[in-house]
């Protein structure tokens, strides 16, 4: 079997521009720790404010190296047996009535024939060390501030070695290691020992100009004016005093709804009837309605 | 090029500064460093960053760092003596040194320790009374308190978690009992069962610490100390019109010395309290990385509040959603004359769970009765 490995960009440059041709734009502070994961063979370790755009990077990143993407989103009580594998154990039963109604069960042989990979439930973590005998995946652990402390400690082990035991069928390695992609909302704190583990870059909220290019490349529907008016309201939103900051999805899904009001240019209405696509938190849409919205707008125009 | 030694160079520099770097990461450090090359400052700094920082809040003090290290140098900066190097490192340090971790003796700890001195023999003798109220303490009596404070064993409630463990009670598991019984055709010869594990609620601890209260804090330090150090998971603020969070301070040794010292420093900024303000900051800045799995929020102020009522209720409304109790108290409440008829605690109390005075040992107990056995909303 032939294995195309995967082909990584020889510079910082190479890789900024094969991220551009998926519509992505990384600056030099991103671009530089995605390389060095990707050089180095380590996870990288991204946090940042919900809605910066953490989880995008895995799927460019999967997408320009030509390769898949295999996602593990987290949640308090996350185990081994929906991150690792799982034994089918309904179609082992099912089997097993079947060898007995052909009267054939000998016991020592359906052991072995029950525990094969027919009946394994391959779950995210393991599906990325099994798919490296093609090619290496991105393995994108989303959120893993949501998982409890004992999946840290089992996800420290499992960086180090890339391989998982299965009692019943022995131990599976990586042949060439996933590029992980770890990303934390840091609802907590992610224990030191990880995060020293990995390449760790914190990605703010974009400036002006990044957040403008985005708009004009993601929503190529809105005019040059209507894109700088909101993107600029959006930059101006994000300083004011608010539970929770609009992110660069909200000011997408922002500019796609204006287009499709047919609106060129903001003013207060329009933002009134539309704020809910921005903030989605009623004490922040009640503090912003009305008066501030004029004075954002006002400082945005100017 | 002495490329090798100046890197090693900048990564005491960061450890001086307080940044957790750790000696396997300049191995990587350095290698990046030759793929990366040294032509482009930006590149430069985008690789040290990412491979010697692992925390957010480090990422100012390595940029503090950076520039003052390659300050104006560019590439041949990385050729610069090492002794003019030292030199700024030890300014950078200096300035680290904001973060209040290594201050000096001063002030109320002095009479602190003078308290200490004297009770050390008191102390046995003196029995502190279970009703008299702190702020008529003696200073024997105090330290007295203050010991048993530091020492109570804390029974924070439980809170089930997500996940699953082995029991004789419960739910049928499931999984484990195919997995047990697959081999015997599926005959249910096991019943394996399974009950959510359990674990500790978390605390968090909002403390007025303005005027007001003035006589009341250092019971009040004793106390989440004590706190800290026996549940495991506490997360402790004070506030005056300011919030501060003291988490890693409270229960650590010499910890009082840096609490009193922030307390002084809220104090500095004057103007009363505004408690609406604090909690407005909270539950922007922190409850979304402290609020998690159910926490009972404990509030300890007088009410005695310069801000918006109105403001307070909503601020509160809010905490009240996020936790599973929320408990305020109140040391003036332990004075019989006492009713809460400030605009603030009149706010307050229609979001509150619980009201509770806070003024003597008596009343601490009630309140370690509560967090073992109360009833909490689920969150």
């Amino acid at each position: 079997m032939s294995r195309a490995r995967l082909s990584i960009p020889s510079s910082v440059d190479a890789l900024q521009e094969v991220l551009a041709g998926e519509n992505y734009i990384a600056e030099r502070g991103l671009a530089v720790p995605i390389y060095l994961a990707l050089r180095l063979r380590r996870p990288l370790f991204l946090e940042g404010e919900a809605g910066v755009g953490k989880t995008e990077v895995a799927r460019v990143l999967a997408s320009a190296l030509k390769t898949t993407l295999i996602r593990l989103q987290c949640y308090e009580g996350l185990d081994v047996s929906q991150a690792v594998y799982e034994w089918n154990y309904p179609r082992q039963l099912l089997e097993i009535r079947m060898i007995e109604t052909a009267g054939e069960l000998d016991r020592a042989a359906a052991t072995h024939e029950l525990f094969t990979e027919t009946f394994l439930i391959k779950r995210p973590l393991l599906r990325a060390i099994e798919e490296t005998r093609d090619r290496a995946p991105v393995l994108l652990i989303d959120e893993l501030d949501r998982a409890d402390e004992e999946f840290e400690g089992y996800l420290l082990e499992f960086l180090s070695d890339f391989q998982v035991t299965i009692p019943e069928l022995g131990t599976i390695r990586a042949h060439e290691p996933p590029i992980v992609i770890i990303t934390s909302n840091r609802t907590r704190e992610v224990h030191d020992a990880l995060k020293r583990r990995c390449v760790y870059s914190w990605i703010p909220y974009p400036d002006f100009d990044k957040e403008l290019r985005i708009v004009r490349s993601k929503v190529p529907g809105a005019s040059v004016r209507l894109a700088r008016q909101v993107t600029a309201f959006v930059q101006e939103l994000r300083t004011a005093d608010l539970y929770k900051a609009a992110g660069i999805s909200e000011t997408l899904d922002w500019a796609t709804a204006l287009v499709a009001l047919d609106r060129d240019v903001l003013d207060a209405d329009v933002i009134d009837e539309t704020l809910g696509i921005l903030l989605k938190n009623q004490e922040d849409i009640d503090s912003v309605r009305g008066d501030r919205v004029s004075t954002i707008l006002a400082r945005t125009l100017a | 090029m002495n490329l090798v030694p100046n890197l090693l160079l900048f990564g005491r520099v960061l450890r001086a500064a307080g940044v957790h770097v750790h000696r396997e990461r300049m191995v990587d450090a350095i290698q990046a460093t030759e793929w990366i090359g040294v032509r482009s400052r930006t590149d430069l700094r985008a690789t040290l960053c990412a491979l010697l920082v692992h925390r957010q809040e480090d990422l100012p003090l390595f940029n503090e760092a950076f520039d003052v290290f390659f300050r104006a140098h560019g590439a041949s900066g990385l050729n610069l003596p090492l002794f003019s190097l030292g030199e700024r490192a030890r300014i950078v340090t200096r300035r680290n040194a904001g973060a209040p971790h290594r201050l000096d003796v001063e002030g109320p700890e002095s009479d602190a320790a003078a308290a200490a001195a004297f009770a050390l023999g008191a102390y046995s003798t003196v029995e502190v009374s279970r009703t008299k109220d702190f702020a008529d303490f003696t200073a024997a009596e105090l330290e007295a308190a203050r010991r048993l404070l530091m020492r109570w064993r804390w029974q924070p409630g439980i809170r089930r978690t997500r996940r699953w463990q082995r029991s004789i009670r419960g739910d049928i598991d499931m999984p484990r009992l195919l997995r047990r019984n697959v081999l015997r055709g599926g005959e249910l010869i096991e019943l394996p069962r399974r009950v959510r594990r359990q674990a500790p609620r978390p605390i968090v601890l909002l403390a007025d610490v303005s005027g007001s209260m003035h006589r009341y804090s250092r019971m009040l330090l004793s106390f989440a100390s004590g706190l800290t150090r026996s549940a495991r998971h506490v997360e402790s603020f004070v506030f005056a019109t300011r919030l501060t969070r003291v988490t890693r301070y409270v229960a650590a040794s010499g910890g009082h010395r840096i609490v009193s010292r922030m307390v002084r420093e809220l104090h500095d900024w004057g103007g009363g309290t505004r408690i609406g303000d604090a909690l407005r900051a909270f539950n922007t800045t922190w409850a979304r990385r402290v609020m998690r799995h159910g926490p009972v929020a404990l509030i300890v102020s007088d009410g005695w509040d310069r801000g918006d009522p109105q403001h307070l209720g909503r601020e509160l409304a809010r905490l009240r959603r996020r936790c599973s109790r929320l408990i305020w108290l109140n040391p003036l409440l332990g004075s019989a004359s006492y009713e809460p008829l400030t605009r603030g605690m009149q706010a307050a109390l229609e979001h509150i769970d619980d009201f509770m005075p806070a003024h003597n040992l008596q009343s601490i107990e009630d309140l370690a009765r509560l967090l073992r056995h109360g009833n909490h909303r689920h969150v």
